[in-house]
């Protein structure tokens, strides 16, 4: 029998980005807020401090920040008729674990969608025509516009000191930042990072072919920079331990280098960290959230009843969560009806390696950050013309080469031996003068019937809760988007003066061993229609109106972009919603 | 019982006080009522000064033990002769100050006797404390009148023997103790002489700052100069340019003193608890005020000693590790970044003849202050796990010598003495 505590106005599940968002948000409105994180807490000096979070061994192979399998993972399998089977070791994604979430080990690539991407739906039907879109295609509208958004990203961009060049400023198309990108209200808070011999060359090579290359913008600040809440952050120093590792240098901007101080020092904000919620509860009309229930480490089970719930969790957490509190009609793949889990979509990753003449190109690969990187976006979403292609998507491409370290930076030209005195000769001769992007093409991820998630039929975790099961597989789609965008990348690369070109193009089925991005998306998605949508435009659940979900849950397809600054944005543009109407008449901000 | 104790208290605070007492008599306030206090308990004027000063006085570092009931005594504060615990100064009869009348706590205030006339130990800081005008001290009493009561026993008492014995204080305050408010200079400015008198008064600033005898009294001939204690040194706080704030602006200072950050430095350890309590919530014009006569302190006339030859071998080797192990925050060129990172080139404590704080931030790491102003708080990390003796060693060497520094060479033993320190204390 759970233990029930005094109720506060407000439980947030999950203290990462979102949560710490919502959690200053609500707190400066009044609200008394208590934050539930299944993980440690986490601090930027005492938790990675610079004496030894550039660990690679600790931190990339060993998975040190994440969450760890044996206390709870999914399974996974690619097709509707496979037994999907527990993951033991993380791969193709890292979900993560403790105070900050993603927001401490991620590379900080900050970007916005495009316009068109919130409205996919209707643009592409309209531009094509529908029947373009192959026929199990799932792809909806946002429900959101870009311009609803626009003062949302700029606040999460200003909450960071994001560094970049804007592309179009208030409709003004400016030199040197993208070009297609949509209208921004200001600069970027920040200039963006200095760019490395490899990543300015490519900008040359792609500006020679015709493109118009930008630097990408970066959370890992070019300069000093204090934010609108007092928090400040230093210049990143190029160290290339971004993703997987916690940055103490206060250079890459997280839930600890931005929001935390000061949500700390509130008075009507507290927090429990090492607390699992294991249950959303519901009234018996199933219709009003009433709190959580969690369990400590001791095996307590706790109830925290709340007037307001945030579920902030990673996006397949929140999908759990909702199927396991019954919130919301589940989603049916063969009837095709139902709304948790269904639009579960990710990346679709490919790169291009260049090998280049080691007595020429001295590329000093260390000497980078999670968000170098020039880029261009002639092929992202609907920037460039499908029709002669036969799909649709796309995704920005870009030398992102975010680090030189030493385990895992040792690619060798084809034809070298796997191991042996050659093969080290060849990883000492090519370690300095190889272009490494990794996700160098980062494309879309479009949304189909049978790529969903739902409740495990046989695993069980320790609570005897079902596991989460994906079912993920590429679909012919993004594998001809993929390798029409992998050709392009890799033109350019060869442009660069490569001697040699591999491409590493994304073949199905979907691998879950191999590491792509943590960008898991959808599964509790937002939209205009109860029937296709779990959550309305302000990210409210459409059965419970006191139940808000963050994070990229809600995004009915996954587009050609780290989604982050996207969550971001869409965080502030509920808590907006919840300060500016639903405080003031708690119910349904949208009838349908 | 408690009527006739209360009588006790009053006849013997008339005889240890007289002076005080006709002061209260003064102005107008003879009667005395049963608690003691013939103050106006709707005077809020009284009330919020006595709370603002109070907080300048950081009354609460000793007298609140941290999370705990506001000023119901019980934190032990450590001197170099034992523990003296915070004394319960709330309203409660029994075991606070409710009893006392307003002679009795000027007296304890300002001349360090109990309410039995017996002698308080200066770790109460009454040394200072005695320039505080008497209308200060009755405005303290206002508003320690209005805070909750709260019944909490506590022996101040904890020193080992021959300390333990009060009367002796009598010997040590014929020595260090020079009664009387403060004297206002009227050559000086207004705003000087605020800063003088929160300096030497109720901000006791020199009880941390100023070097003591082996007795424990204040060393006035360096007044201001730093001195070692509880593991830290508490530096140089006079205009001298090497070792102390010549080289701060008053904005620096006052930067400094309201948000725990400037430009150079930044604040951790117990000066990081004052400001935290004290400094921070003090107003602008006080704190320019502290500045101001700050900046009017002589500094020491000794010249610093030539920089070490960046060929000396500690100066090699420190200026390796600085670059591997420290430069990535506060840069190659010792800058820092301003209220994040300190700038070692700046810091006068990089300087400081008593490296005791240096050593220790480098061995333990450090978080600098929280305050409402600069929230950030950030922190440097440990490097004890990761630098001997000898590296460490220099390390400070190469910062204390390079970037137009100049100061004595850190000794490896002097590392090993800290770290040993450190272990004892479960750092």
């Amino acid at each position: 029998m759970a233990r029930k505590l005094p109720s506060k106005d407000v439980v947030i599940i999950g203290l990462g980005w979102t949560g710490s968002i919502l959690a200053h948000e609500l707190t400066d409105e009044g609200l008394d807020v208590v934050a539930i994180e299944r993980g440690p807490w986490r601090d930027a000096p005492t938790d990675f401090p610079t004496t030894y979070a550039q660990d690679e061994l600790r931190y990339r192979i060993r998975h040190d920040l994440f969450l760890r399998p044996e206390q709870t993972t999914f399974t996974f399998r690619n097709k509707m008729n496979q037994q999907a089977l527990p993951i033991r070791s993380w791969g193709a994604f890292m979900p993560m674990n403790g105070v900050g979430g993603g927001g401490v080990h991620w590379n900080a690539e900050t970007w916005r969608f495009l316009p068109s991407d919130f409205v996919l739906k209707t643009h592409l039907s309209q531009r094509y025509g529908a029947s373009f879109l192959p026929e199990d295609m799932t792809i909806q509208d946002y429900g959101v516009t870009y311009d609803d958004l626009e003062p949302h990203y700029d606040q999460f961009e200003y909450l960071c000191g994001t560094s970049g060049a804007a592309g179009n400023l208030k409709g003004k198309i400016l030199e040197g930042g993208n070009p297609f990108e949509g209208p921004r209200s200001r600069p970027y808070p920040t200039p963006p990072q200095a760019q490395p011999f490899s990543h300015t060359l490519f900008g040359k090579a792609a500006r020679e072919l015709g493109y118009k290359p930008f630097p990408q913008p970066s959370g890992n600040l070019s300069q000093a920079y204090v934010n609108p809440l007092g928090v400040r952050l230093g210049p990143c120093t190029y160290c290339g331990f971004c993703e997987w590792f916690g940055c103490g240098n206060y250079s890459k901007a997280s839930p600890q280098t931005t929001i935390l101080p000061v949500l700390v020092r509130k008075s009507n904000f507290s927090y429990r960290t090492e607390c699992e919620v294991t249950r959303i509860n519901v009234d018996d009309s199933g219709k009003r959230a009433t709190g959580v229930t969690f369990v400590d480490t001791s095996g307590e089970e706790w109830e925290q009843p709340a007037d307001l719930v945030i579920l902030a969790a990673f996006t397949v957490f929140n999908v759990q969560l909702l199927l396991l509190s019954r919130i919301g009609k589940p989603y049916d793949p063969v009837a095709n009806q139902g709304v948790i889990g269904r639009n579960f979509t990710h990346q679709t990753i490919s790169d291009a390696i260049g090998f280049f003449d080691k007595d020429k190109f001295n590329f000093n690969p260390f000497i980078a950050s999670g968000s170098i990187g020039m880029c261009i976006d002639e092929f992202n979403g609907d920037n460039f013309d499908h029709g002669p292609l036969g799909f649709v998507g796309g995704g920005y491409i870009g030398q992102v080469q975010t680090n030189g370290r030493p385990i895992q930076t040792n690619l060798v030209p084809p034809g070298t031996p796997r191991w042996g005195a050659k093969w080290k000769s060849a990883v000492r001769d090519n370690y300095l003068s190889t272009v490494i992007p990794g996700t160098g093409v980062h494309g879309s991820f479009y949304s189909y019937r049978d790529v969903y998630l739902d409740l495990d039929p046989l695993y069980k975790d320790r609570f005897g809760r079902p596991l989460m099961r994906m079912t993920i597989d590429f679909h012919d789609n993004e594998l001809k988007q993929n390798a029409f965008l992998t050709d392009k990348f890799a033109e350019i690369i060869k442009a660069m003066g490569a001697k040699e070109v591999v491409k590493q193009t994304r073949k199905g089925p979907y691998d879950v061993t191999k590491y792509q991005t943590t960008h898991l998306c959808g599964g509790a998605i937002m939209g205009t229609d109860p029937s296709t949508s779990a959550l309305n435009r302000y990210l409210q659940s459409w059965d419970v109106p006191n139940l808000f979900v963050m994070g990229a849950t809600a995004f009915p397809q996954n587009a050609g972009y780290n989604p982050t600054g996207t969550v971001g944005a869409l965080a502030y543009w509920s808590a907006e919603a919840i300060r500016t109407q639903y405080l003031k008449k708690p119910g349904p901000l949208v009838h349908a | 019982m408690p009527d006739e104790r209360a009588r006790r208290i009053a006849s013997l605070a008339a005889v240890v006080s007289l002076l005080a007492a006709f002061g209260v008599t003064a102005i107008g306030r003879a009667q005395t009522n049963p608690s003691g206090t013939t103050l106006d308990p709707q005077n809020f004027g009284q009330i919020e000064r006595g709370r603002y000063l109070m907080v300048v006085g950081d009354c609460s570092s000793c007298h609140t033990v941290p999370g705990g009931e506001p000023f119901a005594g019980g934190r032990s504060i450590e001197t170099p002769f034992g523990v003296v615990v915070g004394a319960n100064i709330t309203p409660d009869r029994e075991t606070g100050i409710g009893a006392w009348s307003d002679a009795m706590f000027l007296s304890a205030l300002r001349e360090g006797k109990g309410h039995r006339g017996e002698f308080l130990y200066p770790a109460m800081p009454y040394p200072y404390y005695t320039k505080v005008t008497e209308r200060d001290g009755l405005d303290i009493r206002a508003y320690l009148n209005t805070v909750k009561p709260v019944h909490n026993p506590v022996v101040s008492n904890k020193l080992p023997f021959p300390f333990d014995v009060r009367e002796e204080m009598a010997g040590w305050n014929a020595l260090y103790f020079t009664s009387g408010e403060f004297k206002p200079d009227s050559a000086k400015s207004a705003e000087w002489n605020r800063g003088a008198y929160l300096v030497e008064g109720l901000g006791h600033c020199g009880a941390c700052h100023t070097p003591k005898t082996a007795l424990g009294g204040d060393d006035l001939a360096h007044a201001f100069h730093g001195y070692r204690l509880q593991g830290w040194f508490a530096p140089n706080i006079t205009d001298d340019k090497e070792s102390g704030v010549g080289g701060w602006s008053i904005d620096d200072i006052a930067a400094y003193l309201k948000s725990g950050h400037n430009a150079i430095s930044a604040s951790t350890g117990i000066m990081g608890e004052e400001i935290s309590l004290s400094s921070s919530q003090m107003t602008d014009a006080d704190l320019k005020a502290i500045a101001t006569y700050l900046k009017s302190l002589p500094g020491q006339t000794t010249s610093p000693p030539a920089p070490l030859s960046p060929s000396e071998p500690a100066m090699a080797a420190g200026g390796a590790i600085y670059a591997d192990e420290c430069s990535a925050c506060h840069g190659m060129g010792g800058k820092g970044v301003p209220y994040l990172f300190p700038s070692l080139a700046a810091s006068p404590n990089v300087r400081s003849a008593d490296p005791t704080s240096l050593i220790r931030v480098l061995l333990e790491g450090a978080r600098s202050v929280a305050t409402p102003g600069e929230p950030t708080s950030p922190g440097m990390p440990s490097f004890a796990w990761k630098l001997t003796d000898e590296e460490a060693a220099a390390v400070l060497t190469y910062i204390r010598n390079s970037w137009g520094s100049s100061a004595p060479a850190i000794d490896a033993r002097q590392v090993g003495e800290e770290r040993a320190s450190m272990v004892r204390n479960g750092g």
